[in-house]
C-alpha cells in the first residue's frame, strides 16, 4: 500500500476500527474476542482505514462488518467469498476480508469458498468454526462431529464432517492457519500474517457458541488441557508441545507420531521442524488434520506459500494487451473490423 | 466473369442455407450476408441450430440452418418463407420443406441423397416426391463429386475436400443473385493466410459452384436486388450479443467507469461474456464465475467497489441469481442483469427463442423487490438498450434487468455506427468527499437516489447489506421503518418513468386495432402491421422497450383504439401485466410458444380475426 501521497500518519489504535454500533452477540460468545483481535491486528498493519472492506454472508459471525468502522457489506448466505472476489478483482488496492462461518463457507457457500481458494485471489477469509448453526438456533453443520445430537439430528448425525484445512489444501490453497477465540494474542498475530500474505488466506477460528454448542472445543482448548492437546506451530522451530514442552511430533513411515523427549532415546533433533513455506503440502496436510485424542490440534500458521494471485494476473494481462492494442476507446472499437460507408 | 443477360429486379428475397451441423452453414450464411451488406442491401439474418454440437449425422435433429432476408427496402425480420433453400442432405429437406415458398428454388447436394441418408431423414425413397415439391424449381447438384473432382490435384485429405461443399453451394447462390465473389475470396485469404492451400481450395470450390450455376442456368432469370435506401453513414453488421456487450462498454466510457462482467457460460447468452472477455484492450475485467450465483455476486462486489458491473445469463441463470438481485435492491447498488431468453421452463429449448421470462424478471424475487426491466427489440438496438440499462442502473443506484432473446442475440443486421460524442452523458451519483458522517441511505429528494461512496475514499466508511436499515445504515426491525423503506424503494423505481421516452405509435394514433408487443417480436409485428395497413385495415403498432416502469403515456395511447391485441412468444405474460396496470382496457392475446419467432402470416391472420370478431 502506498501511503506516501496521503501524507498521513497512521497511528491507529484498535478503537479506531470500532464502529458506533452496539455489538449484539450473546454475552460470552467467542466472536467478541475475535473482533478485538481483528481490530488490534488492523491497527498495526499501517494500512489506511478506508482501504479495508469487510464482506460477510449470513450467520452470527457475519454481523461482524457492522462492528467495524471500515467499508463493509453484509450480504447473503454463502456468497461473501464471491462478493469479496468481485471487490478485490475490481480494486486490488483494497484489503478485503471475508468473515464467514462453518455453515456459510462450507455448506451453502462451499462452491464459492473452494473456487476463491483455487484462484488464490487475495482475500482474507476468517472462518468462525463453532460446529453448529447458531443463528437458526442449533442445527448441525458440515463441521459437526459425526453423531452430534442437535435439533435436526435428534438421534445423532450420520454424516462425516469437513476438515477446513483439508479442504483448503485440496482446493490448492496456499495459506491456512488455525487459532481459537480466547487466544487473542495468537489470533492477532495470525490475522496480521494473513493480511500480509499475498493470496487467499484462510484462518480457521475454533469458536465457542455459548448457547447452542457450549464448550465444544473445550476438550482441546480448555484452560487445563490446552497445553497438552494443542501445538502452536512456529516456522523453523521443532514441533514441541505439552505443559513441559517435552512432547513432540516425528514422522514414522508415512504418518505423524507423538513422542516424548527422553523416551526411547528421542532427542530434540529427532523432532520435525515446521516449515509453512514448503510448497509440497504433504506434512502440512497431516498437521492440519491432526485430531484429539490421537494428536494435538495444530494452531498457528500451518501453510503459507507464495504464488500468483488472481487479481494481479488479471491486471497484468490487461496491461500487457493494452500496450499493443489498436483499440483504445469505444470509437475505435465501433469502427473496427468490417464496415462500409453509405453515401 | 460473364454478366448474366437475363435478369429480373426484386424488392426482397429470403435465402435459407441448411445442412448437418458440421456442414458449415453458419459460415456460409454469414459470408452471404456480409456480401449483401457490402453491396448495400438492408438485411436481417437468423441462425437456427441444434443444441447438440454434433447431433447424429444426417438426422433431422442435427440440421443447422441460417436464414437471410435481404432487400431493396427496409427489412425488419429474417423472413418467414424462403425463396431459395440450399439443402446439403435429405434431413435438411425434411426440416425445411414447409418453410419454402410455393414454387421456390431448392438446391440440394444429390450426392448426399443416398439410400442411408434418405432413410435417416425419415423418407422412403424420394424426398422431393414425398414432400410434393415437384413443381418447385428443383436443382439436384452433384456437389460432393464436383468438389472432389475440382480439388483432386490439391493433395488434400478427403475430409478437407468435402469441407468445401458449402462454398460450392454458396458460389451457386451468388450466381443466382448476381453477387461478386471478391469479399468471400478475401475472407479466405485472410482466414487461411497460413494455409494457402486451404484458402485456394475454398476459393476454387466457390468459383466452381458459381460457374456450375451459370452453366446449368440454375435460375432463369437471375434475380437482382438493388441496394436499399439507407441513411448515409458508416455501417457494420452486428448481432444482439455483441451489440449488448458494446452498449455496456460505451456506457462505462461515458460514465468514466471501468467495466466488470461476472458470468457463467449459458446458451444463448455466452456471446456477451466472450465479447467482454476479448475487450481487455478497453480494460474490461471479465470473471468467469464458478456458477450463476457467483456471476452476479462478483458483479455486486465490483459494483460496491465502484465499477459498472454486469452479469449475463439466460432464464435458468436468472432464477439462480434471484436472491442476489434482491440483495442489489436492498443494498441499492447498480448492476445490470442481462437475460437472453430461451425456451423454458427448466432447460427447455436452449438454442431456441422465447419471451417467457418476463414475469420472472418482474416478480421473481422474495419480498417487495422492484427492479427496472428493459427489453431490446432488434439485434442492433441491443446496444442502445444495454447503454440505457447501464445509465439507469448507475444514475439511480438500482439493479436493472435487460431482456433480450435467442433471436436477437444471434440475429444480425446492418447497424449505423454511432459516434460516442452523440451518446448521452452518464453521471454516477458519487458521495461528496466531505459528506461526513456518510449516511448510506440518505437520498436526493427528487429521484430518491442514495449516494455512491466507493471503498478507498477516506472518511466515507460505511456498511450496507441485506438486512433492513435506517437511513443511517443501522440495522432496524422497527415496523414503520421497514414499511417506509419498502415504499421508498418502490417509489424510487417508479420515478424512473420521468426519464424514459413516451411510447411511440407506428401508424395512425387512432384506429380499429392497436397491435401491441414488446422486445424481440418488434420486426415481425412491424412488418405485419405495415402489410395490414397496406391492405386497408386501420391497424397501428406499439412495441414496448420499457417494461418497468412503463412509459407515462400508455393509457392515452391505448384509449384511442377500439381493440388492443398483445402478441408475444409466451402464453400472455405481458398482456396480463398490462391488465394489472391498465384494467380498463380489454386485451386480445396472440401467443406462440414453439421456440421460434412469429411469422408475419400468423400475426396478420390473428389480427384480422380479432378485427372481424364482434
Amino acid at each position: 500500500m502506498n501511503n506516501m501521497e496521503e501524507n498521513r500518519t497512521l497511528n491507529y489504535t484498535p478503537k479506531d476500527f470500532k464502529s458506533d454500533q452496539e455489538v449484539r452477540w450473546c454475552p460470552g460468545c467467542g466472536d467478541h474476542a475475535v473482533l478485538s483481535a481483528v481490530q488490534k491486528a488492523l491497527s498495526e498493519l499501517g494500512i489506511p482505514k478506508e482501504k479495508f472492506a469487510f464482506i460477510s454472508g449470513i450467520g452470527c459471525s457475519s454481523r461482524f462488518p457492522y462492528y467495524m468502522d471500515t467499508y463493509g457489506f453484509h450480504s447473503i448466505h454463502g456468497r461473501a467469498a464471491a462478493i469479496a472476489s468481485g471487490v478485490k478483482t475490481a480494486n486490488p488496492e483494497l484489503s478485503v476480508w471475508n468473515i464467514t462461518g462453518d455453515g456459510d463457507a462450507l455448506a451453502i457457500g462451499g462452491n464459492h469458498f473452494i473456487h476463491a481458494v483455487r484462484r488464490n485471489i487475495d482475500i482474507k477469509i476468517i472462518l468462525f468454526n463453532n460446529e453448529i448453526y447458531g443463528l437458526t438456533k442449533g442445527q448441525y453443520s458440515p463441521t459437526s462431529e459425526k453423531g452430534l445430537v442437535t435439533k435436526t439430528s435428534p438421534f445423532g448425525t450420520v454424516e462425516e464432517p469437513f476438515s477446513v484445512g483439508e479442504m483448503v489444501i485440496g482446493a490448492k490453497g496456499k495459506f491456512f492457519a488455525r487459532t481459537y477465540d480466547s487466544n487473542v494474542a495468537l489470533s492477532t498475530q495470525i490475522f496480521s500474517e494473513a493480511a500480509k500474505h499475498k493470496g487467499t488466506s484462510v484462518v480457521e477460528v475454533l469458536q465457542n457458541c455459548v448457547i447452542f454448542n457450549d464448550g465444544i472445543h473445550d476438550v482441546v482448548t480448555g484452560r487445563e488441557v490446552r497445553d497438552d492437546r494443542t501445538i502452536v506451530l512456529k516456522d523453523g522451530q521443532p514441533m514441541l508441545f505439552g505443559k513441559n514442552n517435552d512432547k513432540g511430533l516425528v514422522l514414522e513411515g508415512l504418518k505423524l507420531k507423538v513422542v516424548r523427549l527422553g523416551e526411547n532415546g528421542v532427542t530434540e533433533k529427532d523432532i520435525l521442524v515446521h516449515d509453512s513455506h514448503e510448497p509440497n503440502p504433504g506434512i502440512q496436510y497431516m498437521l492440519a488434520n491432526m485430531r484429539y485424542p490421537d494428536y494435538p490440534v495444530a494452531l498457528g500458521i500451518i501453510r503459507s506459500v507464495e504464488g500468483h494471485t488472481y487479481e494481479a494476473d488479471v491486471e497484468e494481462q490487461i496491461e500487457k494487451i493494452q500496450k499493443k492494442a489498436k483499440i483504445r476507446c469505444m470509437d475505435d472499437l465501433l469502427k473496427s473490423g468490417s464496415t462500409w460507408k453509405v453515401e | 466473369m460473364a454478366k448474366n443477360s437475363k435478369v429480373i429486379k426484386r424488392e426482397e428475397v429470403v435465402i435459407r442455407f441448411s445442412g448437418d451441423s458440421g456442414d458449415g452453414m453458419q459460415l456460409t450464411g454469414t459470408l452471404f450476408s456480409d456480401t449483401a451488406a457490402l453491396f448495400g442491401n438492408d438485411l436481417s439474418t437468423f441462425p437456427d441450430y441444434p443444441a447438440e454440437i454434433r447431433a447424429p449425422q444426417g438426422t433431422v435433429g442435427g440440421v443447422s440452418g441460417f436464414q437471410i432476408h435481404l432487400g431493396h427496402s427496409e427489412i425488419n425480420t429474417p423472413g418467414d418463407y424462403a425463396d431459395v433453400l440450399v439443402a446439403m442432405n435429405p434431413a435438411a429437406i425434411k426440416a425445411n420443406a414447409i418453410w419454402v415458398k410455393p414454387g421456390g428454388t431448392i438446391i440440394f447436394d444429390k450426392d448426399n441423397f443416398t439410400e442411408k441418408n434418405i432413410e435417416r431423414a425419415g423418407y422412403i425413397s424420394d424426398p422431393i416426391a414425398e414432400e410434393k415439391l415437384e413443381n418447385y424449381n428443383i436443382i439436384p447438384a452433384p456437389i460432393s463429386s464436383m468438389v472432389r473432382e475440382a480439388l483432386k490435384d490439391f493433395g488434400l485429405d478427403p475430409k478437407s475436400v468435402l469441407r468445401t461443399k458449402n462454398m460450392f453451394a454458396l458460389g451457386m447462390v451468388y450466381w443466382l443473385f448476381d453477387r461478386k465473389l471478391k469479399y468471400t475470396e478475401q475472407y479466405f485469404d485472410k482466414k487461411f493466410a497460413n494455409k494457402p492451400e486451404i484458402a485456394e481450395a475454398n476459393k476454387v470450390a466457390l468459383r466452381k459452384g458459381y460457374y456450375y450455376a451459370e452453366t446449368i442456368e440454375a435460375l432463369n432469370p437471375v434475380i437482382i436486388i438493388e441496394p436499399a435506401q439507407i441513411d448515409p453513414g458508416i455501417y457494420r453488421n452486428i448481432c444482439g450479443n455483441t451489440a449488448t456487450a458494446w452498449g455496456f462498454l460505451a456506457a462505462a466510457e461515458k460514465a468514466g467507469l471501468k467495466t466488470f462482467i461476472g458470468s457463467y457460460p449459458i446458451t444463448p447468452a455466452t456471446g456477451i461474456l466472450e465479447e467482454m472477455a476479448l475487450r481487455k484492450d478497453l480494460g474490461v475485467k471479465s470473471f468467469q464465475a464458478e456458477d450463476e450465483i457467483a456471476g452476479i455476486c462478483t458483479a455486486l462486489g465490483a459494483s460496491f467497489a465502484g465499477y459498472l458491473a454486469v452479469t449475463s445469463t439466460s432464464g435458468p441463470g436468472l432464477a439462480l441469481k434471484s436472491e442476489a438481485i434482491g440483495l442489489a435492491v436492498m443494498a441499492e447498488l447498480p448492476v445490470v442483469i442481462v437475460d437472453v431468453q430461451r425456451g423454458g421452463p427448466s432447460t427447455g429449448l436452449p438454442t431456441k427463442t422465447e419471451q417467457a421470462d418476463l414475469l420472472q424478471a418482474l416478480y421473481g424475487r422474495n419480498g417487495e423487490s422492484p427492479v427496472v426491466v428493459i427489453a431490446a427489440s432488434t439485434p442492433s438496438n441491443c446496444f442502445h438498450y444495454a447503454f440505457t440499462a447501464a445509465k439507469i442502473a448507475i444514475e439511480h443506484m438500482t439493479p436493472v434487468i435487460l431482456l433480450t432473446d435467442g433471436y436477437l442475440a444471434n440475429g444480425t443486421e446492418p447497424w449505423k455506427i454511432p459516434e460516442m460524442k452523440d451518446l448521452p452523458e452518464i453521471k454516477p451519483p458519487y458521495a461528496e468527499k466531505n459528506d461526513i458522517p456518510f449516511l448510506p441511505y440518505k437520498r436526493d429528494c427528487e429521484r430518491l437516489v442514495r449516494a455512491w461512496a466507493v471503498p478507498g475514499t477516506p472518511g466515507l466508511e460505511h456498511r450496507i447489506g441485506g438486512l433492513e436499515k435506517t437511513m443511517k445504515g443501522t440495522v432496524s426491525y422497527i415496523p414503520e421503518n421497514h414499511e417506509q423503506m419498502v415504499r421508498i424503494r418502490a417509489d424510487k423505481v417508479a420515478r424512473i418513468a420521468d426519464e424514459i421516452p413516451d411510447l411511440a405509435v407506428w401508424g395512425e394514433s387512432s384506429g380499429d386495432l392497436l397491435l401491441t408487443g414488446w422486445g424481440g417480436s418488434q420486426g415481425y409485428l412491424m412488418t405485419a402491421a405495415n402489410e395490414l395497413r397496406e391492405e386497408g385495415y386501420k391497424v397501428s403498432l406499439v412495441c414496448f422497450n420499457f417494461i418497468n416502469p412503463l412509459p407515462k403515456n400508455v393509457r392515452e395511447v391505448f384509449s384511442k383504439f377500439t381493440k388492443i391485441a398483445v402478441a408475444e412468444l409466451n402464453l400472455g405474460q405481458f398482456a396480463d401485466y398490462l391488465r394489472i396496470k391498465y384494467p380498463e382496457f380489454d386485451y386480445h392475446k396472440i401467443n406462440k410458444v414453439q421456440g421460434m419467432p412469429f411469422t408475419i402470416k400468423e400475426i396478420k391472420e390473428n389480427c384480422i380475426k380479432i378485427l372481424e370478431d364482434e
